[in-house]
C-alpha cells in the first residue's frame, strides 16, 4: 500500500510546530530563564510628567538587605554612555532636520513623562531590589506639564526640551500646494472633517523583561530580551549606546508573548541590564510589571488631523488636503519619525484615484510616553481618515456611500499605478473585495435587519472601508534617502545537513506568527523536505548571520523571499552535484520538490542523496565545488506591498445605554498568495480584534497634568471575548508581482481595516441622530449623550 | 520564614516562603514550574491560572501560604505521563487557539474548569462569559471559543476525538 504524505507546502493549513511546547507550559520567554548569581533589577521611575531633578539620595536603598548596586543617571554619565538612538530621521519643510533632543538611558536632570527611568536598584531577589527602589529618594522640583499636543504648541508652553523651539520635532509636508489649491478652486464640493486617531497602549500579554550578562573570561555580553528584532537591538545598543562592538555582544529574543510593534524599540532597560552585569559582572534580569508596561513601553496612533477632501459635480475626487498633528510623546523612539509621514501620508491615496493630495504634519514632543508604531502604523490612521470622509462626502453629495467609493476606485487594469504621495501599487483588485465582502455580509439585505432590530428597540447599522496599505517597507536605497538609518532587507539561510533534514535560519522573528511552520511550509514546497525535518532559528544573533526583524508585516514577504533566494542557491549548487553523480549535462537537471531527474530520463537523485554527497565528498566534483549545503541570501525588496481588501460591520445599539455591540464582521482581504490558510485567518482575526479595541473600547487617557489615568488593565479596557463578535474571514488573492512568492503580508490588515468600518456603522445606526464626526472609541457614555442629546433637542 | 507543603501535578514539595510570595511566585522562582505567566498586576489578565483542588484560580492574587495543603495543578501537569495531550490542549492546537502562546497556559486551565463546571454543555455566548477572566491580545478569542466546545465534547463523552476543524 502506498502511503500519501500529506501536502504540506503553500496552501497548506499545516496545524503548527511551535504549538506543542506553548500547550504544555513549556515555552521559553524571556523571564523564564534564571542564571546562576542572577540579580535582579527594579527600575525607579517619575512620579511627575515634568519635573527637574534636584538630587537622588541612595545611601538609604543601598544599605538594604541583598542590594548589590544602585544606579543612577549621573553613574551612567561617567561612563561615557549613549542615548537611545532614533532610526529615522525627517527633515522640515525647508530642508532643515527634525529637532532630536537626547534621551537619556536613566534621566539625569530632568523627567519628562510619568514612568521615565530615573534610578535602578540591584538586589539579590526581586522583592528586595523593589523595597530599596522604593528607598531612593529623589528631590523633584515639579514643572508645569504640557499633557496634550495643544497645551504644548500654546504660546508659553512649558519647554520640554531645551533648545526645541515650540516643542514642535518636526514640521514636514508631501505634495504640491499650489496644484491641490488649484484642484480645490475647481470643486463643485468639498467635505472637510476633523479627526482624532486615539492614543492606544500595545498590551502584548507579556510584558518587557530583559536578562544581562557578562563573561568574565571572553568579555561577550549576552542580553536576553523581549524583542521582534534582536540584530537591530545589538546594533542600536552596542554601537550607540554601550559601546560594544558586535563581535562582544549576543543578542537573544526567544520566545516573545507578543509585539504589536511596541517590541521593536531600543528600550532603556535593556542597556541598564547589560551595562550592570558589565559593572557587577553578575547576570541582572528585570521584568516589567504590567504598570510599568504602561508607562514605558511606547504607545501607538495619537493623531489630530482635518482632512478635506474636493470633489466634482459626479463625485470624483479631485484633490484632498490633510493637516495631522502627531504626538511624539517626550522622547523620540526609535521609529516614532516616519510613523506620522512615511508610513501615514504616503498612504493618503488609499484605494483612490484622487489625482492631487497634500499633507502637512507637525510632530509634537508632549509630557507623555513615547509613541511608536503599533499593529499597522501609520496606515490605520490613513485608513480611518480616508474611509470616514468616505462616508461624510457620500451623505453631504447624496452618493451611496458604496457608489462614491466605486466610482473613485483605482481601475483593475491600472497596476502598476502611481499615486501622487509617491508610492507606486503594483496589484490588486478593489472591485472584487468590495463585491465579495458586500455579498458575504449580506449588504444589500441589511435594511431588513435594521428593521427587525427596531422592532426590539435596538439601533442596527452597517458600515464598510475599503482600505490599502503598505507592507515590507523597501527598499533600502530609497527609505535611506527618506530618512531610515537602517537597511530594510532580510537574510534567510538555508542549510541542508547530511542526512538530509534542514535548519532554516532568519533574520525575521516570530512572536506569535507562526513562523517556525509557515517557514517551514516554504522549504516543503521547494525542496520537498517534510515539514517535521525543517527546523526555524531565529531570535539569536550567535546563530543567525544578521537581521532586520518582523514588523510591518515584512516577514513573509521580505524574509522569505530571502528564503526562497537561498533555497534557489541550493537548488542551483543540487543540480551540479546530482550532474556529477549521474555523469549528465548540468542543463540536463531537473529539479522538482526534493528530485533531481536527468530530463526526460528516470534517473534520479533524491535531495538526501546529493546532501550525503555534499558533505561526504568522495564522489564529488571536488575541483569546482565546495563541499557542503548551505547558502545564505540577503534579499531586499523592489517596493513595499500593496495589501488592501473591504472590512464590513454591523452593530446594535442599545439606545438605553449606549452600548455597541458588533453583530457581525466580515473581512474580505487580498494578501496576496497565502501560505497557511488557518494562520493567514487568525491573523486578521487578532488585527480586527484590535481594530474594534480600537473602534470601541480602548483609549489611553492622560489627565491635565500628565497622570496616566488608564495605567491599569483596570482602567483601560482590553478587549474580552465577550466583546467581539465571531469575524468572518476570506481572502481574494492578487499576487505581488515583485517578491518570488506573490505575498503581500496579513499581520496588520486587520487592525487597519476595521476600525472605520465599525464608526461607519455606528454613525448609520445613530442616522437619526444627525452624527458627523464620532471620535473613538465608540464608548457607552458617548453614545448615550448623542441619543439622548439628539433627542433633547428634537423635544426642544 | 513560613514553610508551605503542597502537591503540584502529582510531586509534594516542601518550601520556605515569605509571607508575601504569590503562589505564581512558588512555582515560577522555586519550582521552576514556568508554564505558569505573569501578565499583570491587577488580576485582571489570567495567564496565571492553575488549579487548586480541581478549582481554576488565579495564582497571582493567592499567596503561596493558602497553598498550603493544597493539590495543585499546573500546565506542565496536564499531559499524561506518557505523553498524551489533554483534549483541551489537543484542541487548542487543532483549532489554532493560540498564537503567541503567552496567556495560553492560564486560559486552557480556566477552560478545563469551565467545561468541567458545566457538564449540560456550553452555548457560543455562555464560553465567552466564562472568558471572562483571560486576556488574549493576539488571537481574538474566535479560535479560543471554537477550541473550547471541541474539548467540551471529548471532555462530556460526546466524541472521542477532537473533530478537525473546517479547512
Amino acid at each position: 500500500m502506498n502511503v500519501v504524505a500529506p501536502f504540506e507546502g503553500i496552501g497548506a493549513s499545516v496545524r503548527r510546530k511551535e504549538d506543542f511546547r506553548f500547550i504544555q507550559g513549556r515555552g521559553a520567554y524571556t523571564d523564564d530563564f534564571n542564571r546562576q548569581g542572577q540579580l535582579h533589577a527594579w527600575i525607579v521611575r517619575s512620579p511627575h510628567a515634568h519635573a527637574r531633578i534636584k538630587g537622588v539620595d541612595t545611601s538609604a536603598a543601598a544599605k538594604m538587605p541583598g542590594v548589590v548596586a544602585v544606579f543612577t543617571g549621573a553613574d551612567m554619565a561617567k561612563d561615557n554612555l549613549g542615548g537611545l538612538p532614533c532610526g529615522w530621521q525627517i527633515h522640515n519643510k525647508d530642508g532643515s532636520p527634525m529637532a532630536e533632543p537626547p534621551h537619556p538611558v536613566l534621566a539625569v536632570d530632568k523627567v519628562r513623562h510619568v514612568g521615565d527611568p530615573v534610578a535602578v536598584a540591584i538586589a539579590a531577589t526581586r522583592e528586595q531590589a523593589r523595597d530599596a527602589a522604593e528607598a531612593i529618594a529623589v528631590d523633584y522640583e515639579v514643572l508645569p506639564a504640557a499633557a496634550t499636543m495643544a497645551d504644548a504648541l500654546k504660546p508659553g508652553a512649558p519647554v520640554i526640551h531645551d533648545g526645541v523651539a515650540n516643542n514642535l520635532c518636526y514640521d514636514w509636508h508631501i505634495g504640491d500646494k499650489a496644484v491641490l489649491d488649484q484642484a480645490f478652486a475647481g470643486a463643485a464640493k468639498v467635505v472637510s472633517l476633523d479627526l482624532v486617531n486615539n492614543r492606544l497602549i500595545p498590551n502584548a500579554m507579556e510584558p518587557r523583561a530583559a536578562l544581562g550578562e557578562f563573561d568574565r573570561t571572553t568579555g561577550d555580553y549576552t542580553l536576553t530580551t523581549t524583542s521582534q528584532n534582536p540584530h537591530v537591538i545589538r546594533l542600536l545598543m552596542g554601537a550607540n549606546v554601550l559601546h560594544i562592538p558586535e563581535s562582544k555582544l549576543r543578542v537573544v529574543a526567544p520566545d516573545v508573548g507578543g509585539g504589536f510593534g511596541s517590541k521593536i524599540y531600543h528600550y532603556a532597560e535593556e542597556a541598564i541590564v547589560t551595562w550592570s552585569a558589565g559593572k557587577l559582572a553578575r547576570p541582572v534580569k528585570w521584568t516589567a510589571d504590567r504598570s510599568e508596561s504602561f508607562m514605558s513601553d511606547a504607545h501607538g496612533r495619537d493623531h489630530v488631523s482635518k482632512a478635506e477632501l474636493a470633489l466634482d459635480a459626479n463625485g470624483k475626487f479631485l484633490g484632498l488636503r490633510v493637516h495631522t498633528y502627531a504626538n511624539m510623546g517626550a522622547y523620540l523612539s526609535t521609529f516614532a519619525p516616519c510613523v506620522p509621514t512615511y508610513l501615514y501620508a504616503t498612504l493618503l491615496a488609499g484605494v483612490y484615484t484622487t489625482p492631487v493630495i497634500y499633507c502637512e504634519v507637525k510632530a509634537v514632543f508632549t509630557n507623555t510616553v513615547p509613541v511608536d508604531a503599533y499593529r499597522g502604523a501609520g496606515r490605520p490612521e490613513a485608513t480611518f481618515l480616508l474611509e470616514r470622509l468616505m462616508d461624510v462626502a457620500a451623505k453631504e453629495t447624496g452618493i451611496d456611500r458604496v457608489d462614491l467609493r466605486r466610482r473613485n476606485f483605482i481601475p483593475t487594469d491600472a497596476f502598476p499605478y502611481q499615486t501622487p504621495v509617491a508610492l507606486q501599487y503594483d496589484s490588486g483588485n478593489y472591485h472584487a473585495t468590495l463585491d465579495q465582502a458586500l455579498q458575504s455580509a449580506d449588504w444589500a439585505g441589511f435594511e431588513a435587519r435594521r428593521a427587525e432590530a427596531a422592532k426590539r428597540g435596538k439601533l442596527r447599522g452597517i458600515g464598510c472601508s475599503t482600505y490599502l496599505e503598505a507592507c515590507g517597507i523597501a527598499p533600502s536605497a530609497v527609505v535611506g534617502s527618506l530618512g531610515a538609518r537602517a537597511g530594510l532587507y532580510e537574510v534567510g539561510t538555508i542549510r541542508v545537513h547530511p542526512t538530509g533534514s534542514v535548519t532554516v535560519l532568519t533574520g525575521s522573528h516570530s512572536h506569535g506568527q507562526g513562523h517556525e511552520t509557515t517557514f517551514a511550509q516554504l522549504v516543503a514546497d521547494r525542496l520537498g523536505v517534510p515539514v517535521a525535518q525543517v527546523d526555524v532559528v531565529h531570535g539569536d544573533t550567535a546563530k543567525v548571520p544578521f537581521g532586520m526583524g518582523t514588523y510591518g508585516s515584512r516577514s513573509l514577504a521580505v524574509g522569505g523571499s530571502a528564503m526562497v533566494k537561498a533555497m534557489d542557491k541550493i537548488i542551483a549548487k543540487g543540480k551540479r552535484i546530482a550532474a556529477h553523480l549521474m555523469e549528465a549535462s548540468v542543463d540536463d537537471i531537473e529539479f522538482d520538490r526534493g528530485t533531481f531527474r536527468v530530463a526526460g530520463t528516470d534517473r534520479t537523485k533524491a535531495l538526501v542523496d546529493i546532501s550525503v554527497a555534499a558533505y561526504v565528498p568522495h564522489n564529488y566534483p571536488i575541483d569546482e565545488l565546495e563541499p557542503g549545503l548551505e547558502e545564505t541570501a540577503f534579499y531586499d525588496p523592489k517596493n513595499f506591498t500593496y495589501p488592501g481588501g473591504c472590512h464590513i460591520a454591523e452593530v446594535e445599539i442599545d439606545p438605553e445605554t449606549g452600548q455597541v455591540s458588533v453583530a457581525n464582521f466580515t473581512a474580505v482581504d487580498d494578501v496576496g498568495r497565502v501560505i497557511n490558510p488557518m494562520i493567514v485567518e487568525g491573523q486578521v482575526q487578532g488585527g480586527v480584534a484590535q481594530g474594534i479595541g480600537q473602534a470601541l473600547l480602548e483609549a489611553c487617557v492622560y489627565d491635565a497634568d500628565g497622570q496616566l489615568l488608564s495605567g491599569s488593565m483596570m482602567d483601560y479596557t482590553m478587549p474580552r471575548a465577550d466583546d467581539l463578535p465571531p469575524v468572518s474571514v476570506a481572502t481574494h488573492t492578487t499576487l505581488c508581482t515583485h517578491n518570488p512568492l506573490g505575498v503581500k503580508g496579513c499581520g496588520e490588515v486587520g487592525a487597519i481595516g476595521s476600525p472605520p468600518a465599525v464608526i461607519n456603522a455606528v454613525v448609520d445606526a445613530l442616522r437619526d441622530f444627525n452624527v458627523r464626526s464620532l471620535d473613538m472609541p465608540a464608548t457607552p457614555a458617548k453614545i448615550w449623550q448623542i441619543i439622548n442629546g439628539g433627542r433633547r433637542m428634537a423635544a426642544e | 520564614m513560613p514553610q508551605v507543603t503542597l502537591t503540584v501535578n502529582g510531586q509534594t514539595h516542601t518550601a520556605e516562603v515569605e509571607g508575601r510570595t504569590l503562589l505564581v511566585e512558588l512555582l515560577r522562582e522555586k519550582l521552576r514550574l514556568t508554564g505558569t505567566h505573569v501578565g499583570c498586576d491587577t488580576s485582571q489578565c489570567g495567564a496565571c491560572v492553575v488549579h487548586i483542588n480541581g478549582e481554576s484560580v488565579k495564582s497571582c492574587t493567592t499567596l503561596a501560604v493558602m497553598a498550603d495543603g493544597a493539590n495543585v495543578t499546573t500546565i506542565e501537569g496536564l499531559a499524561k505521563p506518557d505523553g498524551t495531550l489533554h483534549p483541551m490542549q489537543e484542541a487548542f492546537r487543532e483549532y489554532h487557539a493560540l498564537q503567541c502562546g503567552f496567556c495560553t497556559p492560564g486560559m486552557v486551565m480556566s477552560a478545563i474548569d469551565l467545561v468541567q463546571k458545566n457538564p449540560q454543555g456550553l452555548t457560543e455566548q455562555e464560553i465567552r462569559e466564562g472568558l471572562e477572566g483571560n486576556l488574549c491580545r493576539c488571537t481574538g478569542y474566535h479560535n479560543i471559543v471554537k477550541a473550547i466546545a471541541a474539548a467540551a465534547d471529548v471532555m462530556h463523552g460526546k466524541r472521542s476525538e477532537i473533530a478537525r476543524a473546517a479547512e
